[in-house]
């Protein structure tokens, strides 16, 4: 394990909870922690690249505020703003009124939103500070953030391999103690994969616990804004804030919101733990696996019983995204023409001719990709082939979940098949891109919660992913066993070397 | 066979409005017809009788009263225009 740096307090390796309660007691400032943090990102973050916008001058203000509040004799340690002083990094796909939004692509290389996204209404008013604005896929299409307008992220933990994606950006800023925790989005695996390439903890909650309002539409059904967090305990606060109905987003969910901190204890005697066969495949990453089964071993020694289960249709979870996901996307993204935001080309003998030519300079390659792709399924006499079918076997995918959890509480598998791969391994080839994400994919097509956290290195020191998938609008049992196998275990503690 | 042709392809970029080169419409040809024969797996499933799903939740159309709200002023929906004029987003000429 690598000590932090020692000519200062190593405050940028703090955890939320942890932050909160020196913050409250006084024992740090606020202005002290973001100094920190600043000096850690003037020594890395020429390596990680993991930020699009840095947000410097309003977060000092923004801290001096926040220690004013925190130093003034009216102030109590029950103060109801979790976040009061501390500074978090936000998925450059996610709209603050004000700060420039790129979603790493060219075509919104300028765009400045003129309103909040509910998820940074609600931190705000928490009391966070803003740092900056996290590398991505172009459009959160990717594994690898390799799609960026703006360069790769490159993984703390490997400079020559790629963080994951497509919340790249967030999960190496996480990683390399450049915050002190991150939102993203996952639309099929996108906040699970990156925070398992990165070994840090990432949380995509139930499809409609958290608001939608504000984040850049990818694909409708799949989209949820979730945490990148250092421990099970931060994802936890920070569910509590972020999570809960929206009338802005009409298909956020109208169901109470428990306070996940309390279901942080560490009994889970007698949880019935599914391991599904169609998980553990031939081709996966042998040492990915012995993590695998290792973790499962720990989780039933802490009393869990481990239950073998099937969800027969996991090989056409792919296949069913790709189809889906592109059709959502290739309409949502019909938006992006040249009139009302965003880049236009300059030289134009007609509007078709400015809509086709600012799509052609302002997308890169992935996204007109999946645009073709979601356009021809999508297109007259191929729907019903395509379209349609990807509909109804995403109901058997939805089944085999609602299935397997009649017998079991919550499901555990590997989040990636393999650690992180090298940056540029994958470009040339979509479709061995796409399988990556073959073990996150399935949950978004169904719409339950599930975590990804550290449980294991390979032997060149990459970090492994467990992934921990539980019922719709249960993440408090997901985030329990986390929680539990988290406090048994040492491997969300080491640090990257950097 | 071919899933896709670059003729298809050519007419799908225009229903997209998006111009591709001629590169990018052979890289994409390939590309696509390597994707699309992938899906065809989903060929194997029978779903004669299965519903299609669009979506996980169960949520009906959500209705508001019809009240008049502050909604966003017109200065700032025309502040990230490329190009504007007055109260207006400008086009190149549509109607000759």
């Amino acid at each position: 394990m690598k000590k932090t740096g020692s000519s200062d307090k190593g405050l940028h390796t703090l955890t939320i909870h942890h932050a909160s309660e020196l913050l409250k007691s006084r024992k740090i400032s606020s202005r002290e922690l973001i100094e920190s943090i600043f000096s850690r990102i003037d020594k890395t973050e020429k390596k990680i690249k993991a930020y699009v916008t840095i947000t410097s001058d309003e977060a000092i203000k923004t801290s001096e505020e926040a220690d004013r509040i925190l130093h003034d004799s009216r102030f109590t340690i029950h103060d109801s703003r979790l976040l009061l002083g501390i500074p978090l990094a936000i998925k450059d796909n996610i709209c603050i009124d004000g700060i420039r939004a790129t979603c790493s692509s060219k075509i919104l290389e300028n765009f400045i939103p003129p309103y909040d996204s509910t998820v940074t209404k609600r931190l705000k008013d928490a009391g966070y500070i803003l740092l900056g604005k996290t590398n991505m896929d172009e459009f959160a299409m990717g594994s690898s953030t390799e799609n960026s307008a703006f360069g790769h992220t490159r993984n703390p933990w490997d400079l020559d391999r790629i963080p994951g994606g497509s919340s790249g950006g967030s999960a190496a800023a996480v990683a390399s103690d450049e915050c002190i925790a991150a939102l993203g989005s996952d639309t099929g695996g996108s906040i699970r994969q990156p925070a398992a390439c990165c070994g840090v903890v990432g949380l995509k909650p139930t499809y409609g616990r958290v608001s939608r309002y504000g984040l850049v539409a990818f694909a409708s059904s799949l989209d949820q804004i979730g945490t990148i967090t250092k421990d099970v305990e931060d994802s936890a606060i920070l569910m509590n804030i972020i999570g809960g109905h929206d009338p802005l987003d009409s298909t956020s969910a109208d169901i109470p919101l428990p306070d996940f901190r309390k279901a942080l204890n560490k009994d889970i005697k007698g949880l019935r733990v599914g391991i599904p066969e169609e998980y553990f495949i031939e081709g996966m990453d042998k040492e990915v696996e012995q993590a695998i089964r290792e973790a499962i071993k720990v989780i039933e020694g802490l009393g869990a019983k481990a239950v073998k289960i099937s969800l027969p249709h996991t090989g056409y979870a792919v296949a069913t995204y790709y189809i889906l996901a592109t059709s959502e996307a290739s309409s949502n993204l019909a938006r992006y023409d040249g009139v009302k935001y965003g880049f236009r080309t300059e030289k134009n003998n007609d509007l078709l001719d400015m809509y086709m030519k600012t799509r052609n300079q302002g997308f890169g390659n992935e996204v007109k990709r999946r645009i073709m792709l979601g356009t021809y399924a999508l297109s007259s006499g191929y729907y019903e082939a395509y379209y349609r079918k990807a509909q109804q076997v995403r109901t058997l995918i939805k089944k085999d979940f609602e299935d397997a959890f009649k017998g079991i509480d919550v499901i555990v598998t590997p989040t990636s098949p393999t650690p992180a791969f090298r940056i540029g391994e994958k470009v040339e080839d979509p479709l061995q891109m796409y399988l990556s994400d073959i073990f996150t994919i399935s949950v978004n097509l169904a719409g339950v919660p599930a975590i990804s956290i550290p449980c294991g290195f390979s032997s060149i020191n990459l970090p492994i992913g467990l992934q921990l998938i539980g019922r719709h609008f249960d993440e408090e049992t997901i985030l329990k066993v986390a929680y539990a196998y988290e406090q048994s275990t040492e491997w969300h503690k080491r640090k990257p070397d950097l | 066979m071919a899933k896709i042709t670059k003729k298809e392809v050519e007419h799908v970029s225009r229903l997209a409005r998006l111009e591709l080169s001629d590169e990018e419409k052979e890289t994409f040809t390939k590309q696509l017809n390597n994707i699309l024969t992938y899906v065809e797996k989903l060929n194997e499933l029978d779903t004669k009788d299965v519903e299609p799903t669009s979506h996980v939740l169960q949520i009906q159309n959500i209705f508001k009263e019809d009240e008049i709200r502050e909604s966003l002023p017109r200065e700032r929906a025309l502040s990230n225009a490329p190009d504007r004029t007055d109260e207006f987003y400008r086009v190149p000429k549509i109607i000759e």
